[in-house]
């Protein structure tokens, strides 16, 4: 199954590397990896997208650990947490289908960043599943360019179900 | 007071602050200034001839002496010389530290003349490295190399620096200890889990204790036997962890797995509780793995928690150092008697021994039975890689644990010979064995030179079947005696084909060891009769310095028993007929 882990890493060059290639070299399969520097200066998080079966994924989290730089590893996908995601996606568009999309974009929240005679291109924050979601009813305009961040993701402060 | 010491000068200071023993080595002009330093200080340095002679030594040393090893190379193809010995130490996690020099820092990244990325080329061969990006950072660089290197899990830890950074002046000073916020490893075990276990090997009535090079390691030899005593345990090694319960004793199985006792392997099969204790569960030593002691539940006790669950699913793990756990589990553990299942095995052990059909050649058998004849129980063997490995792990009885050196993971032909130099470095007293096959000696033969003239008084047994013999030996067992490029005495005449020797074979085998020997300036001695073996050896053992001894051995003779690859280990090939 798919997991999200989080990792708070040393800040230094050549950590990204590591963690690459502790994937590369052990055949692990990474769907996303987003990093950047966190409340700290000196220390980076970045959040995981990975898949595989329990053995799999225990052995990730254990060979995250064993890196020298990384100093804390959390699974979340097993508690309560956010995740977002943001998407820049320009798709074809006349000056006639404008109000269709600006239709679709109110539902999502999505904003427009960049417009032309032929293209529109819109920002859009939301979880994974909002962003697909987005991205599905966006596809019968003529999608031209995406770029997705991947996930990144925080534990809730409050564990209860809602 | 301020510190007046360049980068170079710290470097040294590290080692002297680290109390290394020795520095193997090779010049270069990314270190000039480290040995420039290096000239006429008292730290003990042994220029080798090439370096992965330099980090196979400082392997040899850690292994023998359980300190931290250390080499120092230049740049580029120095550095990347390294490489092969680096991985070595990393797949047995032995502590070693290698400092590397490194083009100047502005010209990183730009090809310059033997600028190689080390740290990227040794990255997934190490424990961890370092580049230093400023003279600031150095002490505390090269502290929290030593620390991580031989803390944990060790492993070899690569220092690069750059030309540089050696040469500017560090006003830091060499700190006493490290924090490292991200490593933490852990060693003392979890109370609960050491209770569970004792109340399992108490519950058992077939334990088996699978003892690995996690136990030499951790230094937790005199715990295990105390753990096999009270419990009434048999013990099957690794071949890391030869030597930890002495093979001398009436439990002792010897090593398990692939060319392993069949005892061993049986007792593993059909034991209801296998104690896997500082081992990774290999695949050398599994064969296949949902047949591997199927009827055991397994309890695992290692520092690496990514050794756990790895390859096999266990049913109670326990994270820590070896030493620690093994004594937690001692005071809780009470004494009890195995009677029938120690009793199943000491038949085995009298139905299935280890044996080989004499024939008109030297048996390298009995090579190895007269080594330890003629050796002593302070003796250390190092090996190579193939049947002399095999041969020198079950016909030598291991009674001490860093008795036995051998490249186990990586399987690294070559290593034998320079860490037997590394190993007599730390133990001069010692006598130090290297068993080595024709092939693999001459892999890093040039290391000759470095005994010579440093007095290190290896001596190198050279089993010679004239063949790559483990390669032969897969090639006439499982693929039709086609023997593609094992042969040593092959040459240009040789047809394409070669199904074994015949009439046509050339009679000319290079180089004459007894001759190399003599042109380093060592003692060199040939036997092919099996009465010379024992006279041969004794000469070569009174004889100071270095000495060579070849033994003429067949081609034909394997390493048995043997499970092939991906069986289960109770299937052996016991000896062709």
């Amino acid at each position: 199954m798919r997991h999200i882990i989080n990792l708070e890493v040393e800040n230094h060059s050549g950590v990204l590397a590591r963690i690459a290639g502790l994937f590369s070299a052990r055949g692990f399969n990474i769907e996303s990896l987003s990093v950047a520097h966190a409340e700290k200066e000196d220390v980076s998080r970045m959040t995981l997208a990975v898949r595989g079966d329990d053995a799999i994924i225990e052995q990730i989290n254990k060979q995250l650990n064993k890196l020298i730089d990384v100093i804390r590893v959390i699974d979340i996908t097993a508690n309560y947490y956010v995740d977002r995601e943001l998407v820049l996606v320009r798709v074809n568009c006349p000056p006639n289908k404008r109000g269709d999309i600006q239709q679709v974009n109110e539902i999502f929240g999505a904003k427009v960043v960049d417009i032309s005679n032929k293209s529109m291109t819109m920002e859009m924050v939301g979880s994974e599943a909002k962003v697909d979601a987005f991205m599905e009813t966006m596809r019968p305009f003529g999608i031209q360019e995406v770029a997705r961040t991947g996930p990144i993701a925080m534990l809730r402060e409050f564990k209860k179900k809602y | 007071m301020k510190n007046k010491m360049t980068g170079a000068e710290m470097i040294l200071h590290a080692l002297k602050k680290e109390n290394v023993g020795a520095v193997f080595g090779y010049p270069g002009g990314a270190v000039l200034d480290i040995f420039d330093k290096l000239y006429g200080t008292d730290i003990q340095f042994y220029l080798t001839r090439h370096e992965q002679g330099a980090v196979h030594a400082a392997d040899g040393y850690a292994r023998a002496s359980g300190q931290v090893g250390v080499c120092l190379a230049t740049s580029g193809p120095g550095a990347t010389n390294l490489v092969t010995g680096l991985a070595t130490a990393h797949m047995d996690s032995v502590p070693i530290v290698a400092i590397t020099g490194q083009v100047h820092t502005h010209l990183i990244g730009n090809d310059a003349f033997q600028e190689a990325d080390v740290v990227g080329i040794t990255r997934p061969v190490t424990k961890h490295n370092y580049l230093v990006k400023s003279v600031h950072e150095l002490p505390i660089i090269l502290k929290s190399a030593f620390y991580i290197a031989r803390s944990g899990r060790p492993g070899p830890v690569v220092v690069d620096v750059p030309k540089d950074i050696q040469q500017q002046i560090c006003p830091e000073s060499y700190p006493d200890k490290v924090e490292i916020r991200s490593y933490k490893p852990t060693v003392k075990g979890h109370p609960q889990q050491i209770k569970k276990a004792a109340q399992m090997i108490a519950a058992a009535n077939r334990p088996v204790i699978y003892a690995g090079g996690g136990v030499v390691a951790s230094g937790a030899s005199a715990e295990l036997r105390e753990l096999a005593d009270t419990a009434d345990i048999p013990v099957t090694t690794t071949l890391m962890g030869l030597g930890v319960y002495p093979e001398t004793e009436a439990k002792a199985l010897k090593m398990l797995g692939m060319h392993g006792t069949a005892y061993a392997n049986y007792a593993v099969q059909e034991c209801d509780l296998l104690i896997a204790i500082g081992a990774r569960f290999d695949d050398r030593v599994t064969g296949k793995l949902d047949k591997f002691a199927s009827k055991a539940k397994i309890i695992h006790i290692d520092i690496d928690p990514t050794s756990i669950q790895k390859n096999v699913k266990v049913d109670l793990p326990v994270v820590g150092d070896v030493k620690l756990v093994l004594a937690e589990i001692n005071k809780v553990i009470e004494k009890k008697q195995n009677t029938d299942w120690i009793q199943t095995i000491l038949t085995w052990k009298k139905e299935h021994p280890l044996q080989y059909n004499g024939g008109s050649s030297i048996s390298p058998q009995y090579v190895i039975e007269q080594v330890e004849k003629v050796a002593n129980r302070e003796t250390i063997i190092t090996t190579e890689v193939g049947q002399n490995q095999m041969w020198a792990a079950q016909f030598y009885k291991y009674t001490k644990p860093r008795t036995f050196l051998s490249s186990g993971g990586l399987g690294t032909m070559g290593y034998g010979f320079p860490a037997a130099i590394g190993a007599q470095v730390a133990h001069p007293d010692k006598l130090v064995v290297d068993i080595a096959g024709d092939g693999s000696i001459q892999m890093n033969i040039q290391e000759l030179a470095t005994a010579v003239l440093y007095h290190i008084p290896v001596k190198i047994i050279i089993l010679n079947n004239q063949s790559l013999g483990m390669v032969r030996q897969w090639q006439g067992i499982f693929y039709d005696r086609r023997f593609s490029s094992s042969c040593l005495r092959r040459n240009i005449n040789c047809p394409p084909h070669c199904d074994g020797s015949g009439d046509m074979c050339p009679k000319e085998y290079v180089p004459n060891f007894v001759k190399l020997a003599e042109a380093y300036g060592a003692a060199g001695y040939f036997a092919d009769k099996t009465e010379e073996v024992t006279p041969t050896l004794e000469k070569a053992f009174n004889t100071p310095g270095p000495v060579i001894v070849e033994f003429k051995i067949s081609e034909e003779e394997n390493v048995y028993p043997m499970v092939p690859a991906g069986a289960p280990i109770d299937k052996m090939i016991k000896g062709m007929a």
